[in-house]
């Protein structure tokens, strides 16, 4: 396994849709300023970035951890929420259990899971009901350039 | 076609971004779905939304596209405008609905992304 270059986590804070995609602008302003390019930028950008919504729409609080080695970049997004009870359909495009609230400010049309899997290299979701949901992706680093 | 030249033909107000109108667009990106946004913009596109809160510029951020533009007249938030300079992404207002919007810039040559 390559070695870490750079290993960060973020707090998300549930509910908070003012604060809602900082940690992705955050993310990107970070990995563009240490030279990532382009392509694989932008990719995992949107995997954060919809994670992050996850996080605020349907948890209470959430981390996502930040890991870059010389291959890829991981993001492993861990809340503490309702978790998902049936992970299979939750990635069928268009399903949503979103709210009227959610829908309200542009998501919760049944796109974000098969965008992060659509961006990502590898994309692991493990969810416990009552407890949360873990999800763990790996974006290969010039994979798509 | 220039920034410029949009806000010409879709008599738009320009809320952020003045300095980058000379900026070119070839392809459009129109919706008020932010996932859709981020699953069809390729990066450099022209987004064009009725959605004017803070989520706008964000994926507009993370998409990469070039420039904003609100349609049926709807004015986002002073932060919102704030945060759209910040990234230095230009912002443009037209009273059109989005469908006239979208069927004057096809007939100007701008295509659609999927």
């Amino acid at each position: 396994m390559a070695a870490e270059l750079l290993r960060e986590s973020f707090e998300i804070q549930g509910r908070n849709y003012d604060k809602a995609g900082e940690v992705s602008g955050e993310i990107k302003v970070i990995l563009r300023d240490l030279g990532i390019e382009a392509a694989s930028l932008r990719r995992l950008v949107i995997v954060a970035f919809e994670a992050e919504m996850n996080v605020v729409m349907y948890a209470r609080r959430g981390t996502l951890t930040l890991i870059l080695t010389e291959e890829d970049v991981n993001l492993e997004v861990r809340d503490e929420g309702p978790g998902i009870p049936d992970i299979e359909l939750a990635f069928k495009e268009g399903y949503s259990t979103a709210s009227d609230e959610m829908r309200e400010l542009g998501f919760g049309f049944g796109m974000g899971l098969p965008n992060m899997k659509k961006n990502s290299d590898e994309l692991k979701v493990e969810s416990e009901v009552g407890k949360g949901t873990l999800v763990v992706a790996k974006i290969r680093l010039n994979s798509n350039a | 076609m220039k920034l410029s030249e949009i806000r010409e033909i879709l008599q738009c107000e320009v809320l952020a971004g003045e300095e980058d109108l000379q900026v070119e667009v070839h392809q459009v990106v129109a919706s008020d779905g932010m996932s859709e946004i981020l699953a069809f913009a390729k990066s450099k596109e022209l987004m064009i939304t009725g959605l004017t809160n803070i989520q706008s510029i964000r994926t507009a951020d993370i998409a990469g596209v070039s420039a904003v533009l609100y349609c049926r007249g709807k004015r986002p938030d002073k932060k919102v405008i704030e945060f759209a300079k910040q990234k230095r992404i230009p912002v443009l207002i037209t009273q059109m609905v989005m469908f006239d919007i979208c069927g004057i810039l096809y007939n100007k040559g701008l295509k659609g992304v999927s």
